[in-house]
């Protein structure tokens, strides 16, 4: 076998330290790997950027007392979704106690996290190394042995690429073309300063709790995608996600969309007297299950978190970090057969599939296949807010003009919006079956 | 309305690591014939692209976010994007 040949810097290379790249690392140094893992930003976590709520049981696989030690903000028991209209919105306010215990979500902003990631890897004896920024992959016999930065080589029997949404890893090692536009969207973010007390008051929450709103409708500007705003200890990170096919259709502006939405009548009093303390943006993926549905391994590499395509996007729920970590864990475990085995060639590599397959990764990808699709409705960024309020309206507006059953109310509604009922019948048997 | 001023002061509180060198290259000609240069002068949420009088596209590389938005939206060869050298670029405090 040539790889037995091989002079190696460590065993396995991980490109890029996010939520995958640094899980992977810390699972391979756990079991006694050489681990080295480059991250081009100065500091891990300083390219990073997320909505914010992490779906964190996995962590507990990795990190028994994730939640206690992470520097997580806040636990999220309250989770809000909302129809948003120029001048009305409609909310389903959804708070349970029991998604406290055991903690469900998080809160987290990347910077911190990351950076805490990488300590955790490091303190098991993974070499972190910062500031550098991988340009390539170095071949040999059609496997990959290593990677190229600079004018530096390091070799390795096996290479993860944890790179991210934006993987040039991938596409360089002919895994992945480039990415059709309606496959991706661009989330434009704030994060606003807040007193703590003022956040608890403001929220109606308490203590460690924290609230998630999703939104549709008049925050995008009626553009495919919606807006989110999540509590932090002391901050708020609000933002809009803009699908880039309809981005560029509509003609909008990302950030006059971003800025309309945190002016919006019924967001403002909520971030009010707040100061802005970061504005960014990130490209994050609409159509997962698309992008992942290509190759996820050549011979001695192996590619997980965004940089294959594990995130989905419900429209309820954003979920990216989980579907990193548990990706992370799967490749981590498929190499460590291979080290068993002592060969890394494609067919080694393609266990990672079976692992994926065997945990939550591979089956919620499958799920969720058809959710990109429903979410092509465009009824859902317009109509169904305005035909909710206009129900509502109806029952609350108590005019002197002679009452209606609601029947007869819901009837009238639907009478005047565009959406016609069996059509929203049709959309929420859809949406049964897609979500 | 705007709140939190307008772009370029809110990536006035953001952290940088400037390089000299530029990670973006817009061929002027191919983004003009296809309409890509007023399209990412639209789409960047950094404002780091403009419309100069002339109808070129100036570049103001510095404020990017590295999103990666103008990459996947640019029209094939009107944009050389790649992500800066290590260590430089945007620095995120919160992400
Ligand atoms: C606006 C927005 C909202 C989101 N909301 C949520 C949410 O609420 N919940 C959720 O779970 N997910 C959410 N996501 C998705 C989530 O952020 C991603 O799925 C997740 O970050 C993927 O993790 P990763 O480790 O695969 O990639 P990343 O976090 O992108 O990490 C990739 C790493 O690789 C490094 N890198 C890249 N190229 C190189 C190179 N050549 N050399 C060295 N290093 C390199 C980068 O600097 C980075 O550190 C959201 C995304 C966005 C943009
Ligand atoms: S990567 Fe994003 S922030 Fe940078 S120039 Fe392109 S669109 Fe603008």
């Amino acid at each position: 076998m040539p790889e037995e040949a091989l002079e190696v810097d460590a065993d396995v290379i991980v490109i890029g330290g996010g939520v995958a790249g640094t899980v992977c690392a810390h699972q391979l140094a756990q079991a006694g790997k050489q681990v080295i893992l480059i991250e081009r930003g100065g500091q891990p976590g300083a390219k990073n950027l997320s909505g914010g709520i992490f779906y964190c049981r996995v962590m507990e696989q990795v990190f028994p007392d994730f939640v206690g030690e992470a520097p997580v903000e806040r636990r999220i028991t309250r989770n809000v979704l909302s129809f948003l209209n120029p001048t009305s919105h409609f909310n389903v306010d959804y708070w349970d106690q029991r998604l406290a215990d055991p903690v469900n979500a998080v809160t987290v902003l990347r910077a911190k996290l990351d950076a805490w990631l990488a300590e955790q890897c490091e303190d098991a004896g993974v070499m972190v190394m910062p500031g550098i920024r991988v340009d390539s992959l170095l071949f040999e016999n059609g496997q990959v042995v290593g990677v190229k930065a600079g004018e530096d080589e390091l070799h390795a029997h096996v290479v993860v690429a944890a790179d991210g949404v934006n993987s040039f890893i991938a596409q360089q090692a002919g895994i992945r073309a480039k990415e059709p536009a309606q496959n991706l969207a661009v989330g434009v973010k704030s994060v606003i300063g807040l007193p703590e007390k003022v956040i608890e008051d403001r929220f109606n929450v308490t203590g460690n709790d924290g609230v998630a709103y999703a939104l549709v409708g008049d925050c995008t500007k009626t553009a495919a995608g919606g807006g989110f705003l999540y509590t932090n200890k002391e901050s708020i990170s609000v933002g809009v996600v803009l699908r880039l096919d309809d981005l560029e259709a509509k003609g909008l502006t990302s950030s006059e969309v971003h800025d309309h939405f945190l002016g919006h009548p019924a967001i403002a009093p909520l971030l009010r007297d707040g100061e802005l303390l970061e504005y960014g943006c990130h490209l994050t993926i609409e159509n997962g299950p698309a992008m992942a549905a290509h190759d996820l391994a050549r011979p001695g590499l192996l590619i997980i978190g965004d940089a294959a395509g594990f995130t989905l996007n419900t429209g309820l729920t954003i979920r990216g970090m989980d579907l990193a970590a548990g990706s992370g864990i799967a490749a981590a475990k498929t190499i460590i057969k291979a080290f068993e085995r002592g060969s890394y060639g494609q067919q080694d590599m393609d266990d990672y599939k079976k692992q994926l397959g065997a945990t939550f990764v591979g089956a919620d990808m499958k799920t969720y296949a058809k959710a990109p699709n429903f979410l092509e409705v465009p009824r859902m960024y317009q109509d169904y807010g305005l035909l909710l309020t206009d129900i509502f309206h109806d029952i609350y507006s108590c005019d002197t003009t002679p009452r209606k059953h609601i029947a007869a109310t819901a009837a009238g509604a639907f009478k005047r919006s565009k959406v016609k009922l069996l059509t929203a019948l049709g959309d929420m048997l859809k949406a049964a079956r897609a979500l | 309305m705007t709140i939190f001023g307008d772009v370029t002061q809110r990536l006035a509180g953001n952290t940088y690591v400037v390089d000299e060198q530029s990670h973006i290259e817009v061929n002027q000609e191919i983004a003009r014939k296809t309409g890509t240069g007023k399209l990412l002068v639209r789409v960047c949420p950094a404002h780091v692209y403009s419309e100069n009088e002339d109808g070129t596209i100036g570049v103001l590389f510095a404020a990017c976010l590295e999103c990666g938005t103008c990459r996947a939206l640019a029209s094939p060869d009107a944009l050389t994007w790649h992500y800066p050298n290590g260590g430089f670029g945007i620095a995120f405090r919160e992400g």
